[in-house]
């Protein structure tokens, strides 16, 4: 599926240290990473493995101790907060916990209006808005009428992270950043919410960082595979030459942990 | 947020806190209609006054419809309420002198004690080692004592302009009685007078207005400078929290209330009217209240959801005015009510010193409470200057200490009992 023409993203010798002195901890450790254009890449590993700073530092929500980003070819500088706000219209994220995801005193439609008008649809007639918004919820199966006026935490887990996939629908980032956007919800949902999220990439052709736990998940979607242990990243690769011939002892662990990993997802659909 | 508000007034303590408050609020805004009195106006000549009916002498005198009743004991009353329990000790104490049996002597039996005191006394008898002093009192004494059993009426008589002689106006007997609705002046002072004659109550109610006013302007102006600073210190962060924490740090090193003296003293008397005070006050006390939020921010800083409104797109000040401020709009909210309860008490504190607002404008509770205690009311026991005074501010900050252990359990389930 990857192109593999143009880098999209790339990180050299990205490195996160937390605290100093005796607390000091090194969440991400000199990773590099290469993300082309359309590609969908999965970063694994188990909590406190260091993904969720390694997003954030990708997403530019925390600043990096060490190393350098380039955007599209270019030294990504986002040192002022209306650098970090152009660089945002780009790249986009999912979070975890849909739960705590939404501001509780913002109702739904705020949330879907912030998307359009990121987008430079702020003096769109209002019918326009509610055209665009009822589409992005028709495409992630909710009903607009039934959300209007409503807060997000009187929806379901599963429905606030479809809303999240809608966001991203008005949004056309080129970059997301979907940091473990099914692990808080029911296994039911989960495959809904992930076909979702694949079909969007097909559509508007954006590059995506997947980021799990869940070593099966990552093979389902992802092209590249990159297993993270302790902030390094010890193995990586495609996905059918990471999973199906495993070399570091991690990456082992990893997929024998998850047992039903041939009984969940056909492989040969893939 | 109307589930919250609902959830907060079911809370026992608040509501109990906030009819403890609301009912002070409107007695203090209700109280001035019904008595629109001056409330420095001087009523008495004199010092502390109890608390009393005050029934106009010369307007029940000249009562045109008299009354007669006759009521049982209404002469031993008289007597009883003339002879003080001082002057009683003295005829006990003349009497064992004289050689009466102290078991003979009751002092509370009014009738029995005049008649062995009217039996003995002789003002020619000499006692040993009585004072010359000592002896013109006794006969003091016994002769109020014989206008005392004096029995009769009394004549009211006004001097005629052309002869100079009296004239008869009325007599007065002593089973007269007047109706207090039908005589012109009667003034009731609930809680007496002050030091200056002034009406205690109306003072009260006028004082516990302006106090609690004092605690509201010196909570707010606190609220909102720790406010504005928490937020930018906890959000900004980086050289903007550093300096902003050394300030505040510096400040709470400092016993806030020691800077206060400093800064009242240095106003000068004239200089510092009620809300001069309270600006001080709230100068003096935003360091809690800076650390307090700042620490509330700086643990909501890295919340999804606030990444998520950074991802979709807003600016800084509409993400602290939309995503920070409502999380912590409950903290702020009982900060302030701690900070308004604390700038009542800073002002009382300020004004016992004599640091507090000038005297000739308005009265406050620390004012009322100096003035009791320059004119010693304390130790004469006249309790009426002090004691509601010291009531009120209780009051005023238990509950507002109460609503703030509700707003806390709602907030806070952890917290709940």
């Amino acid at each position: 599926m990857a192109k593999r023409e143009q880098i999209c993203l790339e990180a050299r010798g990205l490195t996160k240290v937390f605290g100093f002195g005796r607390n000091k901890t090194v969440a991400v450790d000199h990773v590099d990473l290469t993300l082309y254009e359309g590609e969908v890449v999965s970063i694994v590993g188990e909590s406190g493995s260091g993904k969720t700073t390694l997003a954030k530092i990708l997403l530019g929500l925390i600043n990096e101790t060490e190393g350098e980003v380039y955007f599209q070819g270019q030294k990504r500088d986002i040192r002022s907060y209306r650098q970090k706000q152009e660089y945002w219209k780009n790249i986009q994220a999912i979070f975890q916990d849909p739960f705590s995801s939404y501001n509780i005193f913002n109702k739904i439609d705020s949330v879907l209006l912030d998307c359009i008008h990121m987008r430079g649809g702020r003096r769109l007639p209002y019918e326009k808005k509610v055209e665009l918004m009822a589409e992005a919820c028709r495409f992630v199966n909710l009903k607009f009428e039934e959300l209007t006026n409503k807060y997000p935490f009187e929806l379901s887990g599963g429905q606030m992270q479809r809303l999240m996939i809608a966001r991203i629908f008005l949004l056309k980032p080129r970059i997301l950043v979907a940091d473990e956007p099914t692990s808080m919800i029911d296994a039911c949902s989960r495959a809904t919410i992930l076909d979702m999220l694949m079909q969007l990439r097909n559509e508007i052709g954006m590059t995506v960082i997947f980021i799990t736990h869940d070593i099966g998940l990552a093979y389902y979607v992802s092209d590249t595979v990159y297993i993270m242990e302790r902030g390094r990243f010890v193995e990586s690769g495609s996905a059918d030459k990471v999973i199906l011939t495993p070399s570091h002892p991690y990456t082992k662990r990893l997929i024998s942990d998850v047992p039903k990993i041939y009984e969940e997802w056909d492989l040969s659909t893939v | 947020m109307k589930h919250t508000l609902r959830q907060v007034f079911r809370s026992g303590k608040f509501l109990f806190g906030f009819s403890i408050f609301v009912s002070l609020v409107l007695i203090v805004l209700i109280y001035p209609l019904l008595v629109p009195d001056d409330p420095l106006r001087i009523l008495g000549q004199g010092t502390f006054f109890p608390p009393g009916i005050y029934v106009n002498t010369y307007d029940s005198i000249n009562t045109s419809t008299k009354y007669t009743l006759n009521l049982p004991n209404a002469d031993v009353r008289r007597l009883e309420s003339k002879l003080s329990q001082e002057d009683r000790l003295a005829m006990r104490e003349w009497l064992i002198a004289a050689g009466i049996a102290e078991s003979e002597i009751d002092i509370e039996n009014t009738s029995s004690l005049l008649a062995l005191w009217n039996s003995n006394y002789d003002p020619k008898k000499s006692i040993p080692g009585m004072t010359n002093a000592r002896r013109n009192y006794f006969i003091r004494l016994n002769n109020s004592l014989k206008g005392l059993t004096m029995a009769g009426d009394l004549v009211v008589a006004s001097k005629n302009a052309e002869s100079g002689g009296l004239e008869d106006l009325g007599v007065v007997k002593d089973t007269d009685y007047v109706n207090i609705s039908e005589v012109a002046n009667v003034r009731l002072l609930l809680l007496g007078t002050d030091n200056f004659g002034r009406d205690m109550l109306t003072e009260l109610v006028t004082a516990t207005r302006v106090s609690l006013q004092i605690g509201f302007v010196a909570g707010l102006i606190a609220t909102l400078i720790g406010l504005t600073l928490g937020l930018l210190a906890g959000y900004v962060g980086g050289i903007v929290d550093d300096i902003i924490m050394f300030f505040t740090n510096l400040f709470t090193v400092i016993p806030s209330f020691v800077l206060l003296i400093l800064i009242s003293y240095s106003l000068g008397q004239e200089q510092r009217g009620a809300f001069t005070v309270a600006t001080v006050i709230g100068f003096t006390s935003w360091v809690w209240t800076t650390r307090a939020v700042r620490a509330q921010v700086v643990s909501l800083r890295n919340r999804d959801h606030v990444n998520l409104s950074k991802l979709s797109g807003h600016s800084i000040a509409h993400i602290i005015i939309h995503d920070i401020l409502p999380y912590i709009a409950s903290y702020v909210v009982m900060a302030l009510i701690l900070q308004i309860s604390s700038g009542i008490l800073a002002e009382a504190g300020l004004s016992i010193l004599g640091l507090g607002p000038k005297t000739t404008e308005v009265p406050t509770l620390g004012l009322i409470m100096r003035w009791a205690m320059i004119y010693q009311a304390h130790i004469q026991g006249n309790w009426w200057a002090y004691l509601p005074v010291l009531v009120t501010i209780a009051l005023i900050t238990f509950s507002m200490n109460l609503m703030n252990t509700g707003l806390d359990q709602v907030f806070n389930p952890a917290l709940r009992d």
